[in-house]
């Protein structure tokens, strides 16, 4: 058995969050009804002039900034021509030869430690519409077309070929969205559609320099599909290749029901794009000034996030899991304006709060308690109005009404008895209905008093303030 | 040189149907379009730098504001065929 090597790049097309489409004032809006949010120049009708939106530059350039890319200097759109319905114009406004950013690259953490993913070039172009089909796209007798999503800016980002595994292509993709959400460049919504991305495998045996012939797999809508999807292909192109076939180049689509790759592949001859320079678009030509006006502008980015956060005590771990998603990191932050113990709030947020989300499959954007409304909790644990047991209750139930922790403690009466005198009386009561138990710790088993401490908080409901009911056990049993 | 078979092939790209004739008399005149642009080739370009635009201009922006868009029934008035607020094309795979 022949041992095999994969090689695994990746394009990724992501929508970019201006208030406009690229080369026209429509809104890019997400929804709305169909064909609404269109004007001639989005539609292509005959003689009228694209003129680009300043802020997609802005943008891109920020992109490229935070994937480590040279800037060009100069910089043109190209027309990439070919026949579709879902390209009113019959070419796609692109970038050829003189793409914006080029050279960048992106640190990845792989089972073997970090890894550098190069990035060959990030290029601006205009997304095309969206065609709807009755039943299935293969039973629909034809097409339905939708422009209002044409000419919405897009960025396309295009890998080198240098993963090496399914792994590795979900933690490169995950680690991008990542940059390109804390650059604040693009929402990067999959279900959306403003995060898209188009995977290449190819297999080859180990120790042959020469990559094998690869395939394109389109149609993921998730990191969980990539991984899945590079994986399918993987074994399939070895099982091709053990049993004397060889690999075709193809366009794939995963098919997430069945869980496999399947051949798009059309009578159509190899494309011909016939690329040329745009005549209605002057070229760019970017200023030094420019580009570092806007590498001052950047965010703080998630290596930057990584670092404060191991600072304030955090483990490496509890910082990588926190700052994976900008918004659980945005609102970790925001926790701690108002309740400075990074520790105790990372606990919650990746304990209860995670736990919590994950159950109704909600993103921490959506969720009904604020932060500000954690951090009250905190603080309501460490003034000893509620113990840390019983906060675990009035967390879930802040979660599933969004009321402050104050009223879901006054309402369900769950404030904690810290009145010695109420304790006390409980103390007396365990200790004497357990002789043994009193025993046994009188005997030097330590044991036995954690028994005798879960006796009193059952009895108490888990409202006794454990400090005082270890103390208050401690002085009467010594 | 261009032949009948070049201009078949950029006829299927344009979806553009030509007789016989046609492809004939189109194989010829655009053979005779390049070779009289065969003279620029002559040029020493040498220390030219490729042009990508005619005019002496650069950085055309607009500012990222939204205006008017069209209506629907603006939109879909000129579509051959449509199907409530779409138009409607043969499925192309």
């Amino acid at each position: 058995m022949t041992r095999y090597e994969a090689v695994i790049g990746i394009e990724i097309h992501v929508e970019l969050k201006t208030n406009t489409k690229i080369f026209c004032h429509s809104t890019t809006e997400f929804g709305g009804d169909p064909n609404t949010h269109v004007c001639p120049v989005c539609l292509g009708l005959p003689g009228v002039l694209p003129v680009l939106n300043k802020q997609v530059v802005e943008y891109a350039i920020k992109a490229g900034l935070a994937l480590n890319c040279e800037i060009a200097e100069y910089s043109k759109f190209d027309r990439k021509n070919y026949y579709y319905p879902d390209l009113p114009k019959n070419y796609q406004i692109s970038q050829y030869d003189l793409p914006i950013c080029k050279n960048g690259y992106l640190e990845v953490e792989t089972g073997q430690g970090k890894k550098r993913i190069g990035i060959t070039r990030i290029h601006m172009e205009e997304d095309a519409g969206k065609l709807v089909h009755q039943g299935t796209i293969t039973t629909s007798p034809y097409s339905l077309v939708d422009y209002n999503r044409t000419g919405v800016p897009l960025i396309e980002i295009v890998s080198e070929p240098d993963m090496r595994s399914a792994e590795e292509a979900r933690a490169y993709a995950e680690k991008l969205r990542s940059v390109i959400q804390y650059a604040g460049v693009s929402d990067c919504r999959m279900e959306e559609g403003s995060l898209r991305c188009d995977v290449n495998v190819s297999v080859h045996p180990v120790g042959t320099g020469e990559f094998g012939t690869r395939t394109e797999i389109k149609n993921m809508n998730s990191f969980r599909s990539i991984q899945k999807a590079a994986e399918y292909e993987i074994e399939r192109q070895i099982e091709v290749l053990e049993n004397g076939g060889r690999i075709i180049q193809e366009t794939r689509t995963w098919d997430e029901n069945k869980g496999i790759t399947v051949s798009m592949r059309t009578k159509e001859e190899a494309q011909d794009y016939r690329y040329f320079p745009d005549p209605d678009l002057v070229p760019l030509v970017i200023e030094r000034e420019w580009v570092e006006a806007v590498r001052n502008s950047l965010p703080e980015m998630p290596e930057q996030r990584v670092a404060r956060y191991i600072e304030s005590g955090l483990s490496e771990y509890e910082a990588n899991v926190l700052t994976a998603s900008k918004e659980v990191s945005d609102y970790f932050d925001q926790c701690l304006k108002t309740y400075n113990n990074p520790k105790m709030v990372s606990n919650w947020i990746m304990g209860d709060l995670s736990r919590l989300l994950n159950s109704v499959n909600m993103e921490i954007c959506d969720c009904r308690v604020k932060p500000a409304q954690l951090a009250d909790m905190l603080k309501m644990i460490d003034s000893g109005t509620i113990s840390g047991k019983i906060a675990k209750t009035v967390f879930e139930e802040m979660f599933n009404t969004g009321k402050d922790p104050e009223t879901v403690v006054k309402e369900k009466g769950l404030v904690q008895i810290s009145d010695e005198s109420a304790i006390a009386a409980v103390v007396d009561e365990i200790i004497a209905a357990n002789p043994k138990s009193v025993e046994d710790f009188r005997n030097g088993k330590d044991k036995a008093i954690g028994f005798l401490v879960g006796q009193i908080m059952k009895a108490t409901k888990g409202k006794a303030n454990p400090q005082l009911v270890n103390k208050l056990l401690k002085d009467k049993l010594s | 040189m261009i032949t009948k078979a070049d201009v078949e092939h950029v006829a299927l790209l344009g979806r553009l149907y030509l007789s016989e004739e046609e492809k004939e008399r189109y194989t010829d005149q655009l053979n005779a379009i390049l070779e009289y642009a065969q003279m620029l080739q002559k040029l020493d370009t040498e220390n030219v730098p490729p042009t990508a635009h005619a005019l002496p201009m650069q950085n055309v922006f607009r500012e990222d504001c939204a205006g008017d868009c069209l209506t629907n029934e603006e939109v879909l008035s000129n579509a051959p065929e449509r199907e409530e607020e779409y138009f409607k094309v043969p499925k192309i795979i």
